[in-house]
């Protein structure tokens, strides 16, 4: 039995110094859903790339059981399905299925599965009648559950999504809370939206200047007013 | 708040539309390439040439004039045509006296001018039909089938993906400077600064939108790299085109290549 992420002792500077991890160590079991919260520039983002090996610092990483090292990449990108905060990022193709289908071709799979995976993820995130549709031309709401698709088509073991509520509207936000709490996968969300993190994610994490701060029950800490205006939240 | 004007294409219910992708844009090519080919001066074959791309436009639901407002796209690249009744000896057709030379056009020579803004007046007019009857998604599986490399194919649908978002992202800041744009209270003050300051304004607008999209890039691949982007293009196997498309395929090459033939035979 192995953790889905295991952190210990992650550190990372930007090549231009500046230090955005320090130390941080985070065990997230199979099938928990946490939350990591903190300020702007906290290190939320810089953590999250670490999880398929984007960016690699000093310390280890491990996800579902591989260390993330170059010769893992391959397996590590496909168990850990990373959900980026803007949606013109992750939808760079032409359409909507061109995208879902990205990850799926580059695992190798064949066409026909290919295929089947793009209509389960699609109709995963309800979003079925949009295959031949232009990326372009969808709104955030659409775009969202489109790039959730993007990853949920390599069925990975964990979703890690940055700031998914960021920029939806009420009715697309409350749809895509319960869109991630239908999902059965391990999930770990960067968010400052506190809602939704007390409703989705029942553990919470606080981020601050590159360190972990708390790290416990998400109504404990939540309820806690002093550290959480301690750490600008 | 999107941008529209860049997307050529028009959907309508027609056969040109319904047609494969691969089908339109094989004839296109083989028709540029026919009218390219066939010699100057031959007249006829150009009337030919027209009345298929126009029965084509006809066909396509699109409408012949807007195809042809479109095709005035063609105008500036017949300038570089101009000097050819000058250049090409013949028959004197007059003579234009400019300071100490004398320029004299020859009928071959504007026969010549002629067939070449006829020539890119009909190509454009095919490359028109094309984009304006096929999504560009379909246009760019085409060129995979076609044999066009696998990395140009993808970097052509990444342009066309982001042309657009960065059509935006100038958009909103131009509509940002201009909501910041006011004329102050007191009356004779001169609003808008200085034409240096103004263009200082602009130059970083466009530093910023560039570093904007320089940034952009490196999230896009980090996207891609996260889904398994390992630096070679794949794409699922195109699926076989249909006997009665393929027919036709083969009756427009036949049909255009007999015509190229017919015009080489007679005027080349």
């Amino acid at each position: 039995m192995h953790h889905s992420i295991e952190i210990e002792n992650l550190s990372f500077a930007y090549p231009d110094g500046h230090a955005a991890l320090r130390q941080v160590s985070l065990t997230i079991a199979p099938g928990e859903k946490v939350a990591l919260v903190g300020p702007n520039g906290a290190g939320k983002s810089t953590l999250l790339l670490h999880l398929n090996g984007i960016l690699s610092g000093e310390g280890s990483v491990r996800v579902c059981g591989l260390p993330v090292v170059k010769e893992n990449l391959g397996r590590v990108r496909a168990a850990v399905g990373l959900v980026f905060q803007n949606p013109d990022d992750q939808l760079f193709s032409p359409t909507v299925f061109d995208d879902v289908a990205y990850g799926p071709i580059y695992q190798g799979l064949p066409p026909e599965e290919v295929t089947a995976r793009v209509a389960a993820a699609l109709a995963a995130v309800g979003m079925s009648a949009y295959a031949r549709r232009v990326s372009h031309h969808l709104s955030v709401g659409e775009k969202k559950r489109i790039a959730i698709a993007t990853v949920l088509s390599m069925k990975p073991e964990v979703l890690v999504l940055d700031e998914p509520t960021a920029g939806l509207d009420p009715r697309a936000r409350r749809g895509l809370i319960r869109l991630l709490g239908e999902l059965p996968l391990t999930m770990l969300v960067s968010s400052h939206d506190l809602a939704m993190v007390r409703e989705l994610l029942p553990r919470t994490v606080i981020l601050d200047e590159g360190r972990v701060v708390a790290d416990g029950p998400t109504e404990a800490l939540l309820a806690d007013s002093a550290l959480l205006e301690a750490h600008g939240l | 708040m999107h941008l529209h004007f860049l997307d050529p294409y028009q959907p309508r219910r027609s056969p040109v539309h319904a047609a494969d992708s691969r089908l339109k844009l094989t004839l296109t090519l083989a028709f540029i390439l026919t009218t390219s080919l066939t010699p100057a001066a031959a007249w006829p074959v150009y009337i030919l040439l027209l009345a298929l791309i126009l029965a084509v436009e006809i066909l396509s639901g699109l409408g012949v004039g807007y195809v042809l407002k479109r095709a005035l796209l063609a105008l500036p690249f017949v300038l570089a045509a101009l000097p050819l009744p000058f250049t090409i000896e013949g028959q004197a057709l007059f003579s234009l006296p400019l300071g100490p030379w004398t320029l004299t056009a020859s009928v071959e020579g504007l026969a010549r001018l002629v067939s070449v803004a006829l020539k890119s007046w009909l190509s454009v007019q095919a490359a028109i039909v094309l984009a304006a009857s096929t999504p560009f998604p379909d246009l760019l599986l085409a060129m995979r089938a076609l044999g066009i490399p696998r990395l140009l194919v993808a970097m052509f649908g990444l342009t066309w993906r982001y042309l657009f978002v960065l059509a935006d992202e100038a958009l909103r800041l131009m509509r940002a400077r201009a909501a910041r744009s006011g004329e102050g209270a007191a009356a004779g003050a001169r609003s808008g600064g200085s034409v240096a300051w103004r263009a200082r304004v602009t130059g970083g607008m466009a530093g910023s939108l560039f570093l904007r999209a320089f940034e952009r890039s490196d999230r896009i691949y980090a996207a891609m790299l996260s889904r398994g982007y390992d630096g070679e293009v794949r794409a699922l196997p195109v699926p076989p085109m249909s006997g009665l498309q393929r027919l036709s395929l083969a009756a427009g090459l036949a049909g255009l290549g007999l015509l190229l033939l017919f015009a080489l035979l007679l005027w080349g």
